[in-house]
């Protein structure tokens, strides 16, 4: 495998970016980028497979517009990882920011900690395949899922007495749906979201992505399989059609 | 979108600008070049009876003259001159920074006003409607505010920052918005020893312009976050609230979890509410604020704007982002997003 190492100190994220795809370009399969701090856009807009190793803090919209690649980070990320993500696998050994997976259409995002405010916010689906994947080791702060209109949020709540405890779940979603360890206090939902009960099939779903998490961490798998969830979804495909239309 | 940076060291232990300067460069990417500016507290022990007046005059004559007059009808000037500042090819000089050391005298207050703090509040709010050419942007005791138009690492090089060594740092990024870039509207805001850093906009800036007027504040500067220094003033000096129920009043729990409150704390944060309706503070805004004992953190209720903390030690920090945290202290620890309204106190150690 041909590796490429990039010293990013004090490095601005235009000649990053550039230097990353440069490497792309001459064949590189892994990169790995030392002393990241701050610098933003990390791997937008690349596709294939390379696989970016990522020692230190990225800036704001890691993986953003992202197709295919594996991104790794050693350290905790900024606002909104995987913004507009479309294939490919982000796996950030910390805590991330808020509007973490915003707008994601594909791929995975796995945080092996908390996420901020507004997690999964407008995560869409545009075909059963290519199902965005949001997954929180942690916790979540408030507006989780919001306006979400496809994928899935799955929240864990490892080291918690309870996964979520802040307010305003799926705020908004008219689609997809937000799967949360154990119990979840009815005035926690959002406006439009509703509960419905966590069943065999569920897991069986869910199983591969669990599995897949717990493989990038280190867990044990076998703990989190079974069907002590709560699922949250649309209570109506449009929420707020009484707000906004007149007919 | 700005970029926000707060630093105390709890145990006073001086740290000098040239941190917070590299720190705050990092989130370049949330300003425009239109507005930097620092706060520093610790910076004139020697004059640290003294309040430290900065001024941005257009020029030295009758302006300046006119502020010599108020401050001598007020009480004595013990030093003066102008802020030292080194040419930078990104700023244009368009006001000339000055500072005063200024203390009121008892004999000329008698009867007139009760506290030396009234005395200056008076002359900043005098001085920034009434005075033309002259702006008092920082009027607390040693403390100061430098600021200007340009870039952060410029308007630090600008200011010598790296000469001045505090033990709280504020520093603020500007993306003006809705209302121009000029030397007076880059943070952060000042009155007295409270200082503000803002990310974000204070829609509800009508109301709580209104309710700081009634008591006298005048907002001059055209800026939204003008009025958040003056509302410290008035709920923690002059209504002598603590910093978490300033917090609660401009920034408070929604009725719905106010309801779910053991009956005391419902009692309270009702009370809050009613009393300082006026003062709450509506749109997205992540501020943090410098005073006289410490630094106080806090987001609107709905978290529309980023904040992180982290500590190590005696040092706190708080950030618009966490990157600009690990410049100032790659060891940091305890690195977390605070909840929505949510108070990060650091204060002095005793």
């Amino acid at each position: 495998m041909k590796t490429v190492k990039i010293d990013a100190k004090g490095m601005h994220y235009t000649p990053l970016n550039q230097k990353i795809r440069a490497a792309i370009k001459d064949g590189a399969e892994e990169i790995i980028l030392d002393n990241v701090l701050g610098q933003r856009f990390i791997g937008d807009g690349l596709r294939g497979n390379v696989r970016i190793i990522v020692n230190g803090v990225p800036g704001g919209d890691l993986g953003i517009f992202m197709s295919g690649p594996t991104c790794i980070v050693h350290g905790d990320a900024e606002h909104a990882p995987g913004n507009t993500m479309d294939k490919g696998m982000l796996v950030i050994h910390g805590s991330a920011g808020d509007a973490v997976a915003h707008s994601m259409r594909g791929g995975k995002v796995f945080i092996k900690n908390n996420i901020g405010y507004r997690g999964g916010i407008h995560m869409k689906q545009y075909d059963v395949e290519a199902r965005p994947i949001l997954v929180v080791g942690g916790t979540a702060h408030s507006f989780l899922g919001e306006y979400m209109a496809g994928g899935l949020v799955l929240v864990l709540g490892i080291g918690e007495d309870k996964a979520m405890t802040d307010r305003g779940i799926g705020s908004g979603i008219h689609g997809g749906e937000i799967i949360i360890r154990g119990e979840v206090d009815d005035f926690l939902l959002g406006v439009g979201a509703k509960k419905f009960k966590f069943t065999e099939s569920d897991l069986e779903r869910i199983a591969p992505t669990i599995k897949n998490f717990c493989e990038q961490f280190g867990y044990d798998p076998a703990d989190f399989l079974d069907t002590n969830y709560t699922r949250i979804g649309p209570a109506s495909s449009r929420p707020f059609a009484s707000k906004y239309v007149w007919e | 979108m700005c970029g926000i940076i707060g630093f105390i060291d709890r145990t006073k232990s001086r740290m000098d600008g040239s941190s917070i300067k590299a720190a705050l460069s990092l989130m370049n990417e949330r300003g425009s070049g239109d507005g930097a500016g620092y706060a520093a507290y610790g910076i004139y022990p020697e004059y640290a009876d003294y309040y430290a007046l900065h001024v941005f005059f257009d020029n030295l004559g009758e302006s300046k003259k006119k502020v010599d007059e108020l401050l001598e009808q007020w009480g004595k000037i013990v030093h003066q001159e102008e802020i030292p500042t080194t040419p930078q090819p990104g700023i244009k000089k368009v006001h000339i920074p000055w500072r005063y050391f200024f203390k009121p005298s008892e004999d000329l207050m008698a009867g007139k006003m009760a506290s030396e703090n009234d005395v200056v509040t008076y002359i900043v709010m005098e001085v920034n409607s009434n005075v033309k050419g002259a702006t008092i942007f920082s009027s607390g005791k040693n403390m100061g505010v430098f600021k200007a138009s340009g870039w952060p690492e410029d308007v630090a090089n600008f200011y010598r920052i790296q000469d001045y060594k505090g033990y709280i740092w504020l520093g603020h990024n500007r993306y003006p918005t809705n209302s121009p870039g000029w030397w007076g509207g880059a943070h952060p805001f000042n009155l007295l020893n409270w200082s503000v850093v803002h990310n974000g906009e204070i829609t509800s800036y009508g109301t709580n312009q209104r309710y700081v007027e009634g008591y006298g504040y005048k907002c001059s500067l055209f800026t939204d976050t003008e009025v958040v220094a003056y509302l410290f003033d008035l709920l923690g000096r002059q209504h002598g609230l603590s910093y978490e129920m300033i917090v609660k009043a401009l920034a408070p729990p929604f009725w719905d979890d106010i309801d779910r409150m053991p009956a005391k704390e419902a009692e309270l944060n009702k009370a809050v509410r009613l009393t300082y309706g006026s003062a709450l503070m509506n749109g997205p805004f992540a501020i943090v604020v410098g005073t006289e004992d410490g630094i106080v953190g806090f987001t609107d209720r709905i978290k529309l704007r980023p904040l992180v903390v982290g500590e190590n030690g005696n040092r706190l920090y708080i950030s618009s982002e966490e990157a600009a945290i690990r410049v100032l202290d790659p060891e940091v620890k305890n690195v977390y997003t605070p909840r929505a309204g949510e108070p990060i106190i650091g204060r002095f150690i005793e």
